[in-house]
């Protein structure tokens, strides 16, 4: 036995056909020609409300399109333009209705560019009322509350299986949990909750075989989901793996350093007044062996209260190489009314990164400024010393990805409440 | 608001009819009869159906022992976007189920259809289906006190065969037509007060419960939501471009 799947019958109001894809489904049918809402249980049709949209909208989906979403065939059937209004600005989004004789109605929704697909639940989910921001949970996922809204419908299109009016009005509280969101309708006859799913608009153009491109979606919608935040999360995970790699690198590096020591003078002193001219000298030769490695010069001067200041070349005796660079030593201490205070060391450590193998002296031009008239000090040079500073630059670096895409997921998030009744005080989108 | 067979009445009507299987019970067996109104053979689906409805003349007609006694007539139902259809088989909590009849219920902002199913273990339930959205319910096996129809209100809750259950909606509906076989032999037409119940603002469930006032003393009925896919149905009504 087959059953037409369409009833035609005309409008009371200007005569145009009207048809019925629901049948009995129905309960009210928009006249496509004049607007006006008809009782569609009455045989004749009767009038429930004649024009009233103050502003004509048209779908993005035509009515009667089939599409198959997620493997269901469905046929669009309804469609109404809804809206909240805040500050004296209304936001309209679109809402179809979809049918399929077998599966019954869903929805789609779409704001700005945003999609969701909308099935009615059967039963209420669970709500905590605890704390500041309420929640409900479905299937053990918490939903938190978004947005407590009237919404008011605006213009309608099409049937629907309930008495559809422009000026309808509903209470409205959605919770998200991206890409998810359950959305609870209250008017004084029904409570209804419906689960919505975020869909990106490409796929709903190609389930209806609609033409061109869809508009691309503004801003961040209430259940988005957030591409950044999953992103975040593996990345800061893999940065500990690195953590963990150069904590291993730096550990063999200071087991396997050899910090040979291939010079060393015996306490100096030199007359710290004195011209730098004539208080400069060359150190004996000394070998460096092994391969290429990096090579520190470390000065150690028993300042008091001054500074040291160590001019140096380290030449190549074979080749003239000359590696010039200059160190400062300094160290005030003192007591004030905070205690005991110190500023400086007495030690420097200059690290030359790639020093070859080969003969090498040292020419050493000091001059200080210490109170006292001698100055002790002493010059080590080791070779194939641990340093920690390429590591460091190195773990820096690495942090810079996931930092940026923290930052960016922190960005979205806040983008998303910015729109909610948690918006940042100053916005003044609490209009709980 | 006129005439409607009183959902309740027809579901008590049937408990009786169960009560009469597990006791004793005088079978009506045969599986054809004639119609006293237009003369048409009337196969029967349910041997033991107490009252059909012919599907040619629309006569209501009740058993009498081996004769078919017609008693009112059906106007034609209004038609319908239901896969279901007389005669649809399915399976549900394994045992196998055949519909063979249907109520048509009617209120001021919707219907739905209760369809009427025997199953092969000589069991019944009703398959409700509502804007496309079904279920399968049973009378309450456990007999407690229901509260009377003007007591009722949204929000409380009640325990019903182990679950708790809260009161969703109350909906004041009619008969608006019945067709097939049913388990009971006389409908009351007034309007009559049904509860929606749901599990208590917990929506990891998908049981729920009604109580049906529409004969005198309340009935509750305990069931759970279903997808047509759950039913493995066969012989779904064919519907022309699906």
């Amino acid at each position: 036995m087959s059953a037409p799947t369409v009833t035609s019958l005309s409008c009371p109001q200007c005569g145009a056909a009207i048809e019925l894809r629901t049948l009995d489904q129905a309960l009210s049918v928009v006249c496509s020609s004049c607007g006006s809402i008809l009782d569609a249980r009455d045989p004749n049709l009767h009038v429930l409300q004649e024009f009233q949209a103050r502003q004509k909208f048209t779908p993005q989906i035509p009515l009667g399109t089939r599409g198959t979403l997620k493997g269901e065939k469905w046929e669009v059937v309804g469609y109404q333009v809804r809206g909240i209004t805040v500050d004296g600005t209304t936001y309209y989004w679109d809402e179809y209705l979809l049918f399929n004789p077998y599966k019954g109605f869903r929805y789609l929704t779409q704001y700005d560019g945003h999609w969701n697909d909308v099935q009615v639940l059967k039963a209420a989910p669970a709500e905590q009322m605890t704390g500041r921001q309420p929640y409900v949970t479905l299937h053990d996922e918490k939903f938190k509350h978004f947005q407590t809204a009237t919404a008011e419908t605006y213009f309608v299109l099409g049937e629907f299986p309930w008495q559809v009016r422009v000026g309808d009005t509903a209470v409205t509280r959605d919770f998200v949990a991206p890409p998810r969101m359950l959305s609870e309708e209250q008017t004084p006859e029904e409570t209804t909750w419906s689960l919505g799913t975020y869909m990106p608009a490409a796929q709903i153009w190609t389930a209806f075989g609609l033409p061109g491109k869809p508009p691309h979606a503004r801003g961040v919608y209430a259940n988005q989901p957030d591409a950044y935040m999953p992103l975040a999360g593996s990345m800061a995970k893999r940065y500990l793996l690195f953590v963990a790699v150069i904590a291993a690198l730096i550990l063999i590096r200071l087991v396997t350093a050899s910090r040979e020591t291939v010079f060393a003078t015996n306490s100096a002193f030199f007359k710290p007044g004195a011209p730098a001219d004539s208080l400069a000298f060359v150190t004996p030769t000394f070998t460096v062996s092994g391969r290429t490695a990096n090579l520190e010069v470390t000065t150690e001067a028993q300042v008091d209260n001054g500074w040291a200041y160590f001019e140096y070349a380290l030449v190549n005796e074979a080749t003239g190489t000359t590696y010039e660079f200059g160190r400062e030593v300094s160290y005030y201490y003192g007591r004030d009314s905070d205690g005991a205070w110190s500023e400086g060391s007495r030690r420097d450590r200059a690290v030359l990164p790639s020093v070859p193998p080969g003969q090498y002296f040292l020419r050493v031009a000091p001059e200080a400024q210490v109170p006292t008239s001698f100055l002790e000090y002493r010059i080590i040079v080791r070779r194939d010393v641990p340093t920690l500073t390429p590591y460091l630059i190195c773990l820096a670096l690495l942090a810079l990805p996931p930092i940026f895409v923290a930052l960016r997921a922190w960005g979205m998030e806040s983008a998303r409440w910015k729109e909610s009744d948690y918006a940042p005080s100053g916005d003044d989108d609490d209009d709980e | 608001m006129t005439g409607t067979v009183i959902p309740s009445a027809a579901r008590s009507a049937e408990s009786r009819d169960l009560h009469l299987r597990h006791g004793e019970r005088v079978d009506v067996t045969a599986r054809t009869a004639d119609c006293p109104n237009c003369g048409a053979t009337i196969e029967f689906r349910w041997s033991s159906a107490v009252q059909t409805v012919c599907p040619y003349c629309k006569a209501v007609l009740v058993r009498r022992d081996l004769d078919l006694e017609k008693v009112g007539m059906v106007s034609d139902l209004p038609p319908t976007s239901s896969p279901i259809q007389l005669g649809t088989e399915g399976r549900w909590q394994e045992d196998g189920f055949v519909v063979v009849g249907r109520i048509v219920y009617r209120y001021d902002r919707g219907g739905w259809n209760e369809w009427y199913l025997r199953t092969m273990r000589g069991g019944s339930a009703w398959l409700s289906d509502a804007q496309g959205d079904l279920a399968i319910s049973a009378p309450a096996t456990s007999g407690i006190a229901l509260p009377a129809a003007n007591a009722l209100q949204v929000g409380q809750s009640y325990a019903i065969d182990d679950t708790l259950f809260r009161v969703a909606s109350l909906t004041r509906a009619r008969y608006a037509g019945i067709e097939g076989e049913l388990p009971f032999e006389s409908w009351n037409r007034d309007e009559a007060l049904f509860a929606d119940l749901d599990t208590d603002g917990n929506g990891d469930t998908l049981r729920f419960a009604t109580i049906d006032y529409s004969d005198g003393s309340p009935v509750a009925y305990v069931g759970t939501y279903v997808e047509l896919d759950q039913l493995a149905a066969r012989n779904l009504r064919r519907i022309e471009g699906w």
